[in-house]
């Protein structure tokens, strides 16, 4: 059978798979963003936290994503359920990247900057909302970029412990040896984290801010 | 050194020798530095027991090389820095017994770098601060337009990007910005540093007519001698963390003080050599 005549006769199970797919993505993203962000912030408030918690993102990043899944099966709640498992897992990895961008965007504002608006008696949550996430969105959203880029990805693998997406195929296709299968659930993983990458670089362009002086 | 004035302080109780303005005996001193010392984390000394004072109306400058200190004291008073010893009163009050964001509302605040808000349009970036003390939208407006007018600028700047404006245009910015909640008193740090001679003399000479007209209390940083001789309604010399001297414009082109000496016959040198005659 061809790809695309297989594609059509399970139009209807890859559009799930894909819809689940999605969701794994989207909803660990969600998470990443709601932890990386405030402790991205909070790194640039306390320095002595900076290496302690970049460092333990770094580790978080290094263990194997097969790895990851299997450390968090024992948890409790977590653990009962695949699909929680997963979303824990991926907004895990999303961590680093929304951290270090924050980070990062944050302390590039120029200092001159942040020393007016503090001269100016902005307090310390005006200086925050007003200039520093104004003028590091951009920064901060080519950190939710690579993180759903690699999560994207990674969540194929979360169809090892069972928790559904596109990673099914893939693995049913490689237990078939049959590559049309296999296809049939990368080439839509593929286009997912493409579609992903090109609109969130739309919105990271649009958020940047004018020249700066 | 003269230590701490004795306290309760009721009647002017400032150490001797601190730094005053000599003309009348009954002006009213807004910024005064009693003792202030100001050491980095690592001990190094920055600023070594400043005595000064500067009275309401007046501009005093803060002139010395690069590393004397001179801008430190200026952050000593809104406190982006806090002082490591002595106190600085600001209207009679401590600068610590100040709410800080008070306190930072109540002093303007002009920096060489400007540091206008990239993201937001002039007319934003002047506005911020009365929009954050919730002045009624008309208030905010009126306020605009009269500091556009007062600091040379057309009201078409007004919808412009900070860097859709040349040096001299975002530097009257800055200075609009910090006068916006009208403040009574201003710190400026070398605001004309950056900007070309002729531009930098035009906006010399437009902030002396402002200050006729609004007669803020000024404390005023550069290194130029040129400069704080034409603004300055006092000079004070640091060098090394330690104030030298500190005169009237005539008292400090005639002081015996060997440094104020060298400064002054550096600033006649170059002006002889920038004059045809000066050449030999």
């Amino acid at each position: 059978m061809s790809f695309w005549s297989f594609l059509a006769h399970n139009r209807a199970q890859i559009a799930g798979l894909t819809l689940e797919h999605l969701w794994m993505v989207g909803l660990s993203t969600l998470f990443a963003v709601a932890a990386g962000i405030p402790l991205g912030i909070l790194i640039t408030r306390k320095p002595g936290l900076h290496k302690p918690v970049i460092a333990t993102a770094n580790i978080i990043q290094t263990i194997p994503s097969l790895a990851l899944f299997g450390f968090l099966l024992p948890a409790p709640w977590i653990g009962e359920r695949a699909g929680r498992l997963a979303v824990l897992a991926l907004a895990l990895y999303a961590l680093l990247p929304l951290i270090r961008n924050t980070y990062a965007g944050i302390r590039g504002v120029d200092r001159a900057v942040v020393e007016a608006a503090r001269g100016m008696g902005l307090t310390d949550w005006q200086l925050l909302y007003k200039v520093e996430l104004p003028l590091a969105a951009s920064v901060i959203l080519a950190g939710i970029r690579v993180a759903v880029v690699i999560s994207v990805g990674l969540a194929t693998i979360a169809a090892a412990i069972g928790a559904g997406g596109l990673g099914e195929l893939i693995f049913r296709g490689l237990a078939m040896v049959n590559n049309t299968v296999i296809l049939a659930g990368a080439v839509p993983a593929a286009l997912m984290a493409l579609l992903a990458d090109v609109l969130l670089g739309l919105l990271e362009r649009w958020l940047a801010p004018p020249r700066a002086v | 050194m003269w230590g701490r004035a004795p306290s309760p302080v009721q009647a002017e109780p400032s150490p001797a020798g601190a730094c005053r303005p000599n003309m009348d005996s009954n002006a009213d001193p807004v910024i005064q530095y009693r003792d202030v010392s100001y050491h980095l984390p690592d001990r190094r000394p920055v600023l070594q027991s400043l005595n000064l004072q500067v009275c309401r109306g007046e501009i005093v400058v803060l002139l010395g090389r690069s590393g004397s200190g001179k801008t430190t004291a200026l952050k000593l008073v809104n406190r982006l820095l806090e002082a490591t010893g002595g106190e600085i009163l600001i209207e009679g009050r401590s600068s610590c017994e100040w709410d800080l964001i008070r306190l930072r509302r109540h002093v303007g605040y002009a920096i060489q770098e400007v540091g206008l808000f990239p993201h937001y349009t002039v007319a934003r970036n002047i506005s911020l601060v009365p929009a954050i003390e919730d002045w009624p939208k008309e208030r905010i407006e009126q306020r605009l337009s009269e500091l556009l007018q007062l600091t040379g600028l057309g009201p078409e700047i007004a919808s412009r990007f900070p860097h859709q404006l040349s040096g001299g245009q975002r530097q009257r910015v800055g200075v609009a910005r910090a006068l916006a909640a009208d403040p009574p008193i201003l710190l400026m740090d070398e605001p004309f540093g950056a900007l070309d001679p002729l531009t930098r003399s035009d906006l010399q000479r437009e902030f002396l007519g402002l200050q006729q007209k609004l007669r803020k209390t000024v404390l005023f940083v550069t290194h130029d001698l040129h400069e704080a001789l034409l603004l300055g309604s006092r000079i004070a010399l640091l060098e090394q963390g330690r104030l030298v001297a500190c005169h009237s414009r005539e008292e400090f082109l005639a002081s015996s003080d060997p440094l104020v000496r060298k400064y002054v016959e550096a600033f006649a040198t170059s002006l002889a050599n920038s004059t045809p005659g000066g050449r030999a």
